[in-house]
């Protein structure tokens, strides 16, 4: 690994406590991801993999252990201060796409421009570029519940890129989608992420995708149990 | 803007669910500002009508508010005449009022010996020029005066004048002076009948200048004699021609009330002494001089070291105070209630959109929206319904007002004898609404406040995962 990675885990837990039951979700997890490649996180269904994503993601705090992103020591920032740090730097993709449903496919993917209060025309011109990347310039103007799941999520990915982030995740974006479909979908994700040069981390159980990965991080039961690296 | 639109949107998303907020807010505006338009007129009215009676500022001699009624004619005012001038030419209240004149209070008995009926009654003596014109302000131009068919005291012949329906009906005119609900046979027998010589006497005090009235006129116009004390305490007729039965709405008064010209009221309480007023009654152009009129005439009086004092309209009418301030309290009231729904209402939409939208919650969360910027969203979106409820019902009252004012309907307002057509204020109430839609607006944006920031505080983790 020539460059710094993105994301160090050091010995990260994180415990769910439901009442008197505790759950751990992610057990003593170390790991670092590597800049500008595309990981991915393989392990089977409520093997911790949205967990660590979430971690990742600046979405949740862990139990135990320190968690840096982007050269940042998550633990003791405020919420507004992470706010700004995803809204600057993390990009998410959804299982559920999770797409704004009252906003068309083009403010979709300009909502994040406006959160970093960049200038209408500017917001345009990337929306616009963006789209047109992931092949919807011509339902810019669809309301979410017009487009088709493959169509949601490619607006999902141009939502999550156009910001241009450190760092994009997706937690298993091909899940609600049929093959066909999400085979394109992680097409899509690599060359784009290739194009951008963000660093990408993906989550799947399903080993078939993992052709394109270039670090896979294989969990089970919470515990990191193989980092394989390709290449690089 | 990226709020703003949502924020349309959304109410647009759930047409059903926002009509019914909307509508809720629109009734509930609706309901207060008919209402308050409603009290507004009362208020008005009600103002018109005692200013028309008696004024806005009273003068007496110091003492007489407490103790004269008992004495009139101990608490007179000397000299009033020159009082009169003073206030009439003075430079600060000549373009402030309407009417300046004095007027007599007292009390005696009214006999009519035709019907062998007596009564002890309560005079006011007035200028009839200046009762009549008292009786046509109408700073609210709610022309109350052809509304109540307020009669014209008769302005050349001081022996007219009006009394109350119930002392007509007491000393049985009813025929004469056409008064309603009258079964004058209706009287059980008295013993007073034995001394009918005796109360003819009465006759004999009447000065000879009253005695000459022509007898056909007195065929048509009923007479009564009306005895009382002078100042001098000695005992005093003159005859009274009675125009006219009137009501002032009060059972007590209209059984007791005789309006007579101001001479032949000084006549009665002074006999041959010196001529005083009572009371020096002052009507402004405007209800709200009455401070700087009030203290530009109490200034002159201490200038002039008079013995006299003040009091004004709500001195002197405690009813219309008290009055007043139940329709106030009865207003704040609804205004409560209605409010309480409004929040009710609004809370209620709010949380349901934020139930609905918790993933839309999360992930705008996680793109970066602080937790303010998820309050300011939901309040604006709960502020939305509200601005648009407020103002959709200011417009359906201000219909429905109109509505109402021509619908003919009526009804019987305190301190009235009979019904007046229900109206309600639409001009001059731009405050009000304004207030109501403030009112509305706030309570919405409060209300919308309680879900948004519920769905600020929620954990991203759990908002996401919540389908
Ligand atoms: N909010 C939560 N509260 C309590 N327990 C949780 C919560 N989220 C996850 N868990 C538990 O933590 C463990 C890991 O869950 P996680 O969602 O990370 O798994 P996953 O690998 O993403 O599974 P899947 O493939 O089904 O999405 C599971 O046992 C799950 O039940
Ligand atoms: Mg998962």
């Amino acid at each position: 690994m020539s460059e710094e990675p993105v994301v160090i885990f050091k010995s990260v837990s994180k415990i769910y406590q439901m009442g008197e039951v505790s759950i751990p979700a992610l057990n003593n997890v170390s790991l670092s991801i590597p800049k500008r490649r595309f990981s991915m996180v393989l392990g089977p269904s409520g093997s911790g993999k949205t967990t660590l994503l979430n971690l990742i993601g600046c979405l949740d705090q862990p139990t135990n252990g320190t968690i840096e992103i982007c050269g940042e020591k998550i633990a003791a920032i405020s919420d507004d201060m992470m706010s700004d740090f995803r809204a600057q730097n993390i990009g998410f993709i959804f299982q559920n796409f999770n797409l704004i449903p009252v906003l068309t496919a083009f403010e979709n993917v300009e909502y994040p421009l406006t959160l970093l209060g960049m200038s209408p025309s500017i917001r345009r011109e990337k929306s616009l570029s963006i789209l047109e990347s992931v092949g919807l310039k011509d339902h810019a103007r669809h309301r979410p519940n017009q487009l088709s799941g493959g169509q949601k999520q490619r607006v999902a990915i141009a939502r999550a890129l156009v910001k241009g982030p450190m760092l994009v995740l997706a937690d298993e974006p091909t899940a609600n989608l049929d093959s066909k479909t999400g085979a394109s979908i992680i097409d899509l994700m690599y060359t784009i992420q290739e194009q951008y040069g963000a660093t990408f981390v993906f989550s799947t159980h399903d080993p078939q995708l993992i052709s394109h990965a270039q670090d896979v991080f294989s969990i089970r039961d919470g515990e990191l149990i193989e980092h394989h690296t390709e290449r690089g | 803007m990226n709020i703003l639109k949502i924020a349309v949107r959304n109410i647009q998303r759930n047409v059903r669910r926002s009509l019914m907020t909307i509508l809720a807010i629109a009734v509930g505006t609706m309901a207060m500002l008919i209402f308050g338009e409603y009290v507004a007129q009362v208020f008005v009215s009600m103002e018109t009508q005692n200013v028309s009676r008696s004024g806005h500022i009273s003068v007496f001699r110091t003492g007489y508010f407490k103790y004269g009624s008992g004495n009139p004619a101990a608490y007179g005012i000397h000299d009033y005449q020159t009082f009169l001038k003073l206030i009439a030419e003075d430079s600060i209240l000549k373009p402030l009022i309407n009417v300046v004149t004095p007027t007599i209070s007292l009390f005696g008995i009214a006999g009519n010996f035709d019907a062998d009926a007596s009564k002890t009654f309560f005079g006011l003596g007035v200028v009839p020029a200046d009762f009549n014109r008292m009786h046509l302000w109408d700073e609210h131009h709610l022309k109350l005066a052809a509304k109540l068919h307020i009669n014209k005291l008769n302005e050349q012949d001081e022996t007219h004048g009006f009394i109350g329906v119930g002392l007509g009906r007491i000393l049985g005119l009813c025929e004469p002076l056409n008064i309603p609900d009258c079964d004058k046979k209706q009287s059980p027998e008295t013993t007073q009948k034995s001394t009918i010589q005796d109360k003819r006497d009465f006759s004999s005090l009447e000065e000879k200048s009253n005695q000459i009235t022509p007898e056909s006129e007195g065929n048509t116009v009923p007479r009564l004699d009306l005895l009382a004390a002078t100042a001098a305490s000695a005992p005093n007729v003159v005859s009274f021609y009675v125009d006219k039965a009137v009501t002032q709405g009060v059972k007590e008064f209209d059984d007791s009330i005789i309006i007579m010209n101001f001479k032949l009221a000084q006549k009665l309480l002074y006999g041959r002494g010196e001529k005083q007023a009572v009371a020096i009654v002052i009507q402004l152009n405007k209800t709200e001089d009455i401070p700087i009129a009030r203290a530009r005439i109490d200034k002159l009086i201490k200038e002039q070291g008079l013995d006299l004092e003040t009091k004004e309209l709500t001195e002197l009418q405690p009813f219309y105070t008290q009055a007043m301030k139940m329709f106030a309290a009865i207003f704040s009231f609804i205004s409560a209630v209605i409010g309480v729904i409004v929040l009710f209402t609004i809370i209620n939409t709010m949380s349901m959109s934020v139930m609905e939208r918790t993933q839309e919650i999360g992930t705008l969360r996680a793109m970066g929206v602080k937790r303010k910027g998820i309050v300011v969203q939901f309040i604006l979106e709960g502020a939305l319904l509200g601005f648009i409820g407020a103002t959709l019902g200011l417009i359906f009252g201000s219909i429905l007002a109109q509505i109402i004012n021509h619908s003919g309907l009526t009804w019987l307002p305190p301190g009235q004898a009979s019904s007046i057509p229900l109206k309600v204020l639409t001009s001059g109430v731009s405050e009000l609404m304004f207030d109501i839609w403030i009112i509305i607006s706030v309570i919405s944006t409060i209300a919308a406040w309680v879900p948004a920031r519920r769905a600020a505080k929620m954990k991203i983790v759990d908002a996401l995962g919540h389908v």
